[in-house]
């Protein structure tokens, strides 16, 4: 027998797979699971959009695309910046189409970290950065974002988090799970702690499309003397549902995406050509597609939230992407716990909120990306699950007296 | 199109809570706002969507075609609501095109609607030619799926 691990890179094999995963594998074993646990959107990509796709295989447009993507997206993707977040970027200087943001991602990290530099990365959050941030060689600073502050990253907190070692901060917003955003002012007062400790950004804005009531998202690249100091990461797979497609991008100062490209080259080649051809025409006529989505998550938001305010369960308003982050400290029971029963005992799947950072303890991740019957359904199962809670502990309570 | 609306044509089974929650809009505001269309007459009712296909006492349903001379006065309303009137018919449309009035008639069986087109219809001052299409099958109806090929299911894996 060969002792694989005498082979293996020790720092992969300390990375602990997803705590998201689990539940998901109960639920696939059971009948009738209604799941509130997925992260994409639950919409079909636009006719539209998928058309253009298909129309350029008929075309025969199967070859590789250059490194950075076609010329044509490059230049789609930098209008829609301009036109959406007033910033201004080079289409073959300063962008990088890729494999979903993920690979933006990983790219961004693996070509400004180095061994010993440490990334400052707010919790709870998406699961991939910090083992994205070990592999290429950085520390990964977790900063513990709070339910008082309604989840957003606070420049003291950030400031007290920064060392002679700090290079790098993540900004995950808006965020997966807390659906929390940082709006002009919050990126403000981060800005000025970043620009006086010298650091990059990393700006995730994957959900950008999606932020209620009337909030445009604000990119910190637009705060002053931030342009220069920020790779933003975005892509398809949220705004125009896009997730199968597996194409995202990066933006930023051109020596960034330079070396970003050469990873990227050696690594990927280019991305996917069809995908890149559907992402042409949705972002030149994708916008309608964007706000009809965006009106009906708004819409499922609301409910998700009242419901689980008005079952006792306290849920700070989210206001972006398409999760709540309910806390359930008040059911004495911890968030696997938690999570465990409600599958076991009323078939419901939502992910346990330490999936995505220690301090996600005391929360749960409810996606609302499913339609509204699906949502009514589930959310009678948890209102049920947590009355019979209730009189579970009550039963105990009256059994001690 | 108005949301609340929207929302009730999908299911006129929320609760006012709920749409109130949904919409962002008080409670009170959402009650007379429906009380408002129903007084005023733009929500007609509320019906539940059946599929009979199979049970028991499942029915027949045609697509009727009608071609009529309008009247000088009153155009086609004389004739439409003299359709209106049969309980047999379920909806009358006037239509652009080849034909002028289109009717879904229910019936027992085949017969039953041959019968009424033959003796009903046909016989309507002003009717000039009638064509009679049954109805197989009922894919979907008012946005409802009543076949479900995919059996609706959430392709979508959890992978992270």
């Amino acid at each position: 027998m060969i002792d694989y691990n005498k082979y293996l890179n020790s720092s992969i094999r300390s990375l602990s797979p997803s705590g998201i995963r689990k539940f998901f594998d109960i639920a696939n074993e059971m009948d009738h699971v209604i799941s509130l646990s997925i992260g994409e959107p639950d919409f079909q990509t636009p006719w539209h959009i998928r058309d253009e796709g298909i129309r350029s295989l008929e075309k025969g447009k199967t070859w590789y695309s250059p490194n950075r993507g076609f010329a044509d997206l490059l230049q789609q993707i930098a209008k829609y910046y301009e036109r959406r977040f007033s910033l201004p970027y080079t289409p073959s200087e300063q962008v990088l189409v890729t494999v979903g943001g993920s690979e933006a991602i990983d790219l961004a990290f693996r070509t400004l970290i180095e061994k010993g530099d440490e990334v400052i990365i707010p919790q709870p959050a998406f699961v991939c950065y910090n083992p994205l941030c070990v592999m290429a060689g950085g520390t990964p600073v977790n900063i513990n974002t709070k339910n008082e502050d309604n989840f957003r990253l606070k420049a003291a907190d950030l400031e007290a988090a920064i060392t002679p070692k700090t290079k790098l901060l993540v900004l995950p917003f808006p965020n997966n799970p807390t659906g929390a955003i940082l709006e002009r002012k919050d990126l403000e007062e981060i800005a000025e702690v970043v620009k006086r400790h010298d650091l990059m950004v990393l700006s995730d804005e994957i959900y950008c499309e999606l932020t209620y009531g009337d909030r445009n998202h604000v990119s910190i690249a637009s705060i002053d003397g931030m342009y220069e100091r920020t790779v933003v990461i975005n892509g398809f797979s949220k705004s125009y549902a896009m997730t199968g497609w597996r194409l995202g991008y990066a933006l930023g100062p051109a020596p960034i995406i330079e070396q970003m490209t050469k990873l990227h080259q050696y690594g990927i080649m280019s991305a996917p050509t069809t995908a890149q051809y559907a992402a042409i025409e949705a972002l030149k006529n994708g916008d309608r597609d964007v706000r009809h989505m965006r009106d009906e998550y708004d819409m499922r938001r609301r409910l998700v939230v009242d419901s689980f305010n008005d079952m006792g369960l306290h849920c700070f308003e989210p206001l972006g992407a398409f999760y709540v982050f309910p806390c359930i400290q008040s059911t004495g029971l911890t968030s696997e716990e938690f999570c465990t029963r409600l599958i076991m005992e009323k078939h419901v799947a939502v992910v346990p909120g330490n999936a995505f950072g220690a301090c996600g303890e005391g929360f749960v991740r409810v996606s609302y990306s499913y339609s509204l019957k699906h949502l009514k359904v589930a959310l009678a199962r948890i209102r049920e699950f947590l009355e019979d809670l209730h009189h579970g502990n009550q039963a105990e309570s009256a059994g001690k007296n | 199109m108005d949301k609340l609306l929207k929302l009730l044509c999908k299911n006129s089974q929320f609760s006012t809570a709920e749409l109130a929650a949904m919409l962002g809009e008080p409670e009170d505001y959402i009650k007379a706002q429906i009380r408002e269309y129903e007084n005023s007459g733009v929500i007609k009712g509320y019906q539940a969507v059946v599929d009979w296909e199979d049970l028991p006492d499942s029915y027949v349903e045609a697509l009727i075609e009608l071609k009529v001379t309008p009247k000088k006065e009153t155009g086609f309303d004389d004739i439409a609501g003299m359709c209106m009137a049969f309980e047999e018919v379920e909806s009358v449309y006037l239509m652009a095109g080849v034909y002028d009035l289109a009717l879904i008639v229910r019936g027992q069986t085949m017969q039953d609607i041959a019968m009424f087109v033959a003796k009903k219809l046909s016989t309507i001052d002003g009717v000039l030619s009638t064509g009679t299409h049954f109805i197989m099958r009922r894919y979907k109806d008012r946005g409802m799926n009543l076949v479900d090929f995919d059996e609706e299911q959430d392709e979508r894996s959890l992978i992270l």
